[in-house]
């Protein structure tokens, strides 16, 4: 039998770079797709505005869980087959956009009227007034909550391991099945996470820290 | 030559008529002050003549320009009109000189270097030609609001709007502020301002109307205006804004 030993611990260490994967293809593709919902919300069509809404709230109230059997197993209805990594992303992306756009909305919204009026007022379009008045503010105002999602969503590619994606909790539970040893393969799993998601959400402590301190100046 | 025509302008907010119908016409060259209680609608018609607020009834037609609905045209009008506001809303993300630069590059289309020339003389022009670098939060109230004005010139209006400026700003602030309004008046600019400074718009302003639930309840050459007031109401107002 095996024990947990270096070569089982480098196993899983290999497997964090799917982990890693995972996280930056759910963090830009949610990333993409947040900013155009957090639009479609300030859009002055209310119908948009309603049918984004909708899309927001549904997938927020969907566990992840369940939003990944749906993408991997639905697609064999029609006769398609879903490689794990496939399905987890899109899992992933579909969740952190609404998570993303609903931090971005309120980021835009908190940006007082009376900017939007005076760059109106210079008669600035309605673009430029976003990307050069509102956006900059906004980005300023949602960058420590944007960090502290990303260590959402580190974690939140373990639930990949469900479909059998071999990221790193994967990883732990192929060797805990080899050694019979799931606590010391558990703790090395949860180091590694730590290891990832530690710097991060010191990160956006500073973020904060620093934004607490400037206001909304550069 | 007129360079504001408002007729017949008509305002609600909901079931509130805010504006019954006023018309003003202002020459080039002219200062008038918009004086009146708070709820008379002064503020309201004065964000009406550069599409801020949409009237319900009459039309407006600021520096030959129709006003529209139609974003393209408003842009067109606005380009013509700058407007100062109470809370001076400058962009906090940009240096002041910044500030008065982004809408000659991003809306005329001026070059970086000719936007800064520019925005440099405008910031000499009230008094903050060294504070080219400076973010808006580290200014005080009257500093902010002089940049503000600075911004406004900057796109070389015809006209020019002053909702309250000074409402904000503690009394040895408002000084300065009027001062570089008075020094505008004094090489030409078209103004309207609203303004609670009666003195001010006695000694700066070339005509004073009052304003009262919505229409203009009296009107005149300042200094007759404030000397001798033809209805009881204007009569009542003076007594308790000069106390």
């Amino acid at each position: 039998m095996r024990t947990f030993g270096t070569n089982e611990f480098l196993f899983i260490v290999y497997a964090l770079q799917w982990t890693i994967t995972l996280t930056a293809i759910a963090f830009v593709g949610g990333g993409v797709v947040g900013i155009c919902l957090a639009l479609l919300r300030i859009s002055s069509r209310r119908l948009l505005r309603v049918i984004t809404s909708g899309y927001m709230q549904f997938v927020q109230g969907l566990p992840l869980l369940i939003l990944m059997f749906v993408c991997y197993y639905a697609p064999s209805l029609f006769g398609l087959e879903v490689s794990a990594i496939a399905a987890a992303a899109i899992a992933l992306t579909i969740n952190s956009s609404a998570f993303l756009g609903a931090i971005w909305e309120s980021a835009l919204r908190a940006i007082p009227k009376a900017q939007w009026e005076s760059a109106d007022a210079l008669a600035m379009t309605p673009y430029k007034t976003l990307r050069f008045v509102i956006a900059p503010q906004a980005i300023r105002l949602a960058l420590p909550s944007t960090v502290g999602f990303l260590v959402q969503v580190i974690k939140q590619t373990s639930i990949a391991s469900i479909i059998g994606f071999v990221e790193i909790t994967r990883a732990g539970q192929l060797v805990s099945n080899a050694t019979f040893e799931p606590l010391k393969t558990f703790l090395a799993v949860a180091a590694l996470y730590f290891a990832l998601c530690f710097p991060l959400t010191q990160i956006s402590l500073w973020l904060e820290r620093r934004a607490a301190r400037r206001g909304s100046r550069a | 030559m007129s360079v504001v025509v408002a007729n017949n302008i008509r305002k609600s907010f909901g079931p509130l008529e805010v504006l019954k119908g006023v018309s003003l016409d202002v020459r080039g060259g002219e200062v008038v002050a918009l004086i009146g209680r708070s709820g008379s609608g002064k503020s309201t018609f004065l964000r009406c003549l550069n599409g801020l607020e949409t009237v319900d009834g009459g039309d407006i037609s600021v520096a030959g320009h129709a006003m529209s609905r139609n974003p393209a045209a408003l842009r067109k009008l606005r380009r013509d009109v700058g407007i100062v506001f109470q809370s001076y809303n400058l962009f906090p993300h940009l240096t002041a000189g910044e500030n008065i630069m982004l809408a000659p590059v991003q809306v005329k289309g001026e070059s970086k270097a000719a936007a800064r020339e520019e925005a440099l003389r405008c910031l000499t022009m009230v008094g903050l030609g060294d504070r080219f670098d400076t973010y808006p939060d580290m200014l005080s109230g009257g500093q902010q609001q002089r940049i503000a004005i600075a911004r406004s010139l900057a796109m070389q209006p015809k006209v020019l709007l002053f909702d309250e400026v000074t409402s904000a700003l503690d009394p040895e602030l408002t000084g300065e502020v009027l001062a570089v309004i008075e020094n505008l008046a004094r090489q030409g600019m078209t103004m309207l301002l609203v303004t609670h400074e009666m003195g001010f718009a006695r000694r700066v302003a070339n005509r004073t109307i009052f304003m009262k639930d919505g229409i203009i309840h009296e009107e005149g050459p300042s200094a007759e205006f404030f000397a001798n007031p033809k209805t009881p109401e204007l009569a009542a107002f003076l007594r308790s804004e000069i106390g």
